[in-house]
């Protein structure tokens, strides 16, 4: 069990973080680690691309939120790109579909982007 | 294989794990191999799956957990009932003054998510024994 970060810069001050694999309570530091990484750089426009992730927990969502509250804070916004009905379930039972933009793509997603 | 459980004895299969969070991956995996045993849908198992793995990550991120966790699988015919058991000792005031605000609201969730996806769900704490958490989830038109 393992989760792949890869992130990269995208067109309009943007970054695209690509998680790939299980996100819990043993993988979720490095997600959060890669997250928190871009923002201490000043990066607040974020799209998490969740298409290839299997698996996510409460402390996957909380590294997601976590990250939401940080770039807020700087006018900034983090959007999801979610095809997997599993997670987007999720999503929709806890109600962060009310909190965060989920997309069905990649380009949505950027789109969107306030 | 996916033979359902029918007119069969109940099934029971159990599991210790180190309380640690590199070992909930297993803890999870083995409740979804019994959940396939019985009928269950994809859906319903990845709920079993989830819901399993909050458990563990509660003990896991609980001050004074034990040293191992404890999983107890039983298959019958209409349901899969799981316990979750630590040994150590909780106490919840220390713990909810030891939580920040986000680490609580992240706690809260995981048993939100126990609550919704599992069809019965109860504690048992002892101050000599631990904590069981017990979950049921039923077969579809299994009777409550």
């Amino acid at each position: 069990m393992d989760i792949k970060v890869s992130v990269r810069e995208a067109p309009g001050d943007c970054y695209v973080v690509d998680l790939s694999g299980e996100i819990d309570v043993y993988t979720s530091p490095k997600v959060k680690d890669a997250i928190g990484g871009l923002i201490d750089r000043g990066v607040y426009h974020l799209v998490i691309n969740l298409e290839k992730v299997r698996y996510i927990d409460s402390t996957g969502l909380g590294v997601l939120i976590g990250g939401l509250k940080r770039v807020r804070e700087h006018g900034g916004s983090v959007n999801l790109v979610c095809t997997n009905p599993q997670i987007r379930k999720i999503f929709d039972i806890t109600g962060l579909v009310k909190i965060f933009g989920i997309f069905d793509s990649e380009d949505a997603a950027m789109k969107a982007l306030v | 294989m996916n033979q359902a459980i029918e007119n069969a004895a109940p099934e029971l299969v159990e599991l210790r794990i180190p309380a640690r969070a590199e070992w909930v991956a297993l803890a999870r995996l083995a409740a979804a191999t019994v959940a396939n045993r019985l009928r269950f849908s994809i859906e319903e198992i990845e709920d079993v799956k989830l819901a399993v793995a909050e458990a563990c990550t509660a003990v896991i991120q609980h001050e004074g957990h034990g040293e191992f966790i404890q999983l107890h699988c039983e298959a019958t015919r209409d349901s899969l009932r799981v316990r979750v058991h630590d040994s150590g000792r909780h106490d919840i005031v220390s713990d909810s003054a030891r939580m920040n605000f986000d680490e609580a609201r992240i706690a809260g969730l995981g048993i939100f998510l126990i609550r919704t996806l599992m069809d019965e769900v109860s504690y048992d704490v002892h101050p000599q024994h631990g904590t069981d958490l017990l979950m049921v989830k039923r077969l579809v038109g299994a009777p409550a």
